[in-house]
């Protein structure tokens, strides 16, 4: 897989069909209910899992997947592991270990809400290509100067990677294989080269760009198409059925 | 370690304070956007667009530590010294939200948080010290690399600094330990800050040597060369 591509996978499930940016919506409303939820209301996050795994499954995207990419996050883990240890607060005996009860409700906070922001994001970057996010993000009023940098990043990442790549081959090849950090001259030097050719490229593209008569504005609409009440509705329904929850859990619970 | 990211996921610290962060972004982004069509006007989309592929691909690239360890680029330094430190933080900022939202790497609520670390912080930082040094160091290959690769170690630390600066405005209650804590996430970054300062330096220093006028920090002033004998 080019790794600039993201972690889209190609489907078409009613997932897949929804209007990019209905889901980035979606998905910030859904963080946001995670996020907002007490670390008391164990049941609460149970439902949200359970709601992702239903998505997920609509989607058809397997579930091995999600939870080997959700190992990203696992330098925070070891935060989370740590928090039983360093929160002061009444200790509790597990085992032959003392720790603290608010330590270990704060690591359990942190496990479960990272690991459902991880699934949540997890949903919007599977089932929607590049192109459709940035449409989405263009429909949902993002500034269209950052839009722009950003699709001319992706579509040259690939151009920019292949050559390190490339790079990182012609120095296997002449036996180069650095395992100190002391030794590793060749391949910063290689990502100078790369830089210089980036700029250059840039200013080349930009020159085309400027004999084609361009002013600083992409004189084409990528404007997508708008999504209908229905799609509306259906994708915040997770979030609405999340927020839900997390008010009932923040205010009754 | 590729896969692992040190982006902030959901909840590690409060909403009133990531939100407070957001908005400090997004004004930093405006600022940055501003600043940088003023040095590159129309040339800004195309000139941007390819640096930010080329911190995308330089954050692709494993170096090596020590034998099994390795570790990829964060690239604010790299972005700041030669692209300068407001067209670098945009860059950078791009790089983030494209990992936030196509890799689902670091939580979308958490991406202000995440832009003025990374982006913001670790940029200005980095290019403060690059200048500061350079007026200390001879202009030559190894001042330059000094000065490059001071402003790579003092910008992962920085970055990393503001996180625990923002952990101790909205983050867990740790009491006592913050102090230990701190000082571990401190000590493990500035162990990433030297590798980062290494590839950073022979990066910059490669770059400076056949196109000085593409290194910002050097603000368009060549390298002085060691005298060579007439052939």
């Amino acid at each position: 897989m080019n790794p600039v591509d993201g972690l889209h996978r190609p489907g078409d499930s009613p997932v897949h069909r929804l209007r990019p940016q209905v889901k980035i919506v979606a998905l910030v409303a859904f963080t946001c209910a995670i996020a907002a939820t007490p670390r008391e209301a164990v049941w609460a996050f149970g439902v949200y899992a359970a709601l992702l795994s239903g998505l997920f499954l609509l989607a058809r995207v397997p579930l091995a997947w999600v939870l080997s990419r959700s190992l990203v996050e696992s330098p925070f883990l070891l935060l989370a592991l740590a928090f039983p240890f360093m929160v002061e607060g009444d200790p509790v005996q597990i085992g032959f270990l003392r720790v603290s009860e608010p330590g270990l409700w704060a690591g359990w906070n942190l496990l479960a809400k990272a690991t459902l922001g991880v699934w949540a994001a997890l949903l919007l970057s599977a089932t929607t290509p590049i192109a459709a996010v940035l449409a989405g993000l263009s429909r949902l009023r993002c500034p269209e100067i950052l839009l722009q940098i950003t699709a001319f990043a992706i579509r040259y990442a690939h151009l920019t990677v292949a050559e390190v790549t490339q790079m990182r081959l012609a120095r296997l090849a002449r036996c180069d294989d650095p395992r100190f950090l002391w030794q590793a001259g060749a391949l910063a030097r290689s990502l100078g080269v790369v830089f210089i050719r980036s700029f250059e490229r840039g200013e080349r593209v930009w020159q085309a760009m400027a004999a084609r008569g361009y002013t600083g504005r992409l004189p084409l609409e990528v404007g997508p198409a708008p999504a209908s009440a229905l799609q509306w509705t259906a994708a915040l329904a997770a979030p609405a059925i999340a927020a839900g929850i997390a008010t009932w859990t923040a205010v009754f619970a | 370690m590729s896969d692992l990211a040190l982006h902030i996921p959901t909840d590690v610290v409060n909403g009133p304070t990531s939100l407070a962060f957001a908005l400090l972004a997004a004004i930093a982004v405006g600022a940055c956007v501003v600043k940088a069509r003023r040095h590159l006007d129309e040339r800004l989309v195309p000139l941007a667009g390819l640096a930010t592929a080329f911190i995308f691909a330089a954050q692709m690239l494993n170096f090596p530590i020590a034998a099994v360890v390795s570790g990829h680029l964060l690239g604010g330094a790299l972005a700041a010294a030669l692209l300068g430190p407001w067209l670098g933080a945009l860059c950078v900022t791009v790089v983030i939200v494209i990992q936030a939202l196509l890799f689902a790497d670091g939580a979308v609520t958490a991406l202000g948080l995440n832009v003025v670390n990374m982006a913001v912080i670790a940029s200005f930082a980095g290019y403060g010290v690059i200048l500061l040094a350079l007026k200390v160091l001879p202009r030559t290959r190894w001042g330059l690399g000094a000065a490059v690769f001071a402003a790579s170690v003092v910008s992962v630390v920085a970055a990393s600094a503001g996180f625990v600066l923002q952990f101790w405005l909205g983050g867990e209650e740790v009491g006592q330990s913050f102090g230990e804590l701190a000082a571990a996430i401190l000590g493990t970054h500035v162990l990433v800050g030297i590798g980062e300062g290494v590839i950073t330096a022979g990066a910059v220093t490669a770059v400076a040597a056949v196109r000085p006028d593409l290194v910002h920090a050097l603000r368009g002033s060549r390298l002085a060369q060691p005298a060579k004998e007439t052939v």
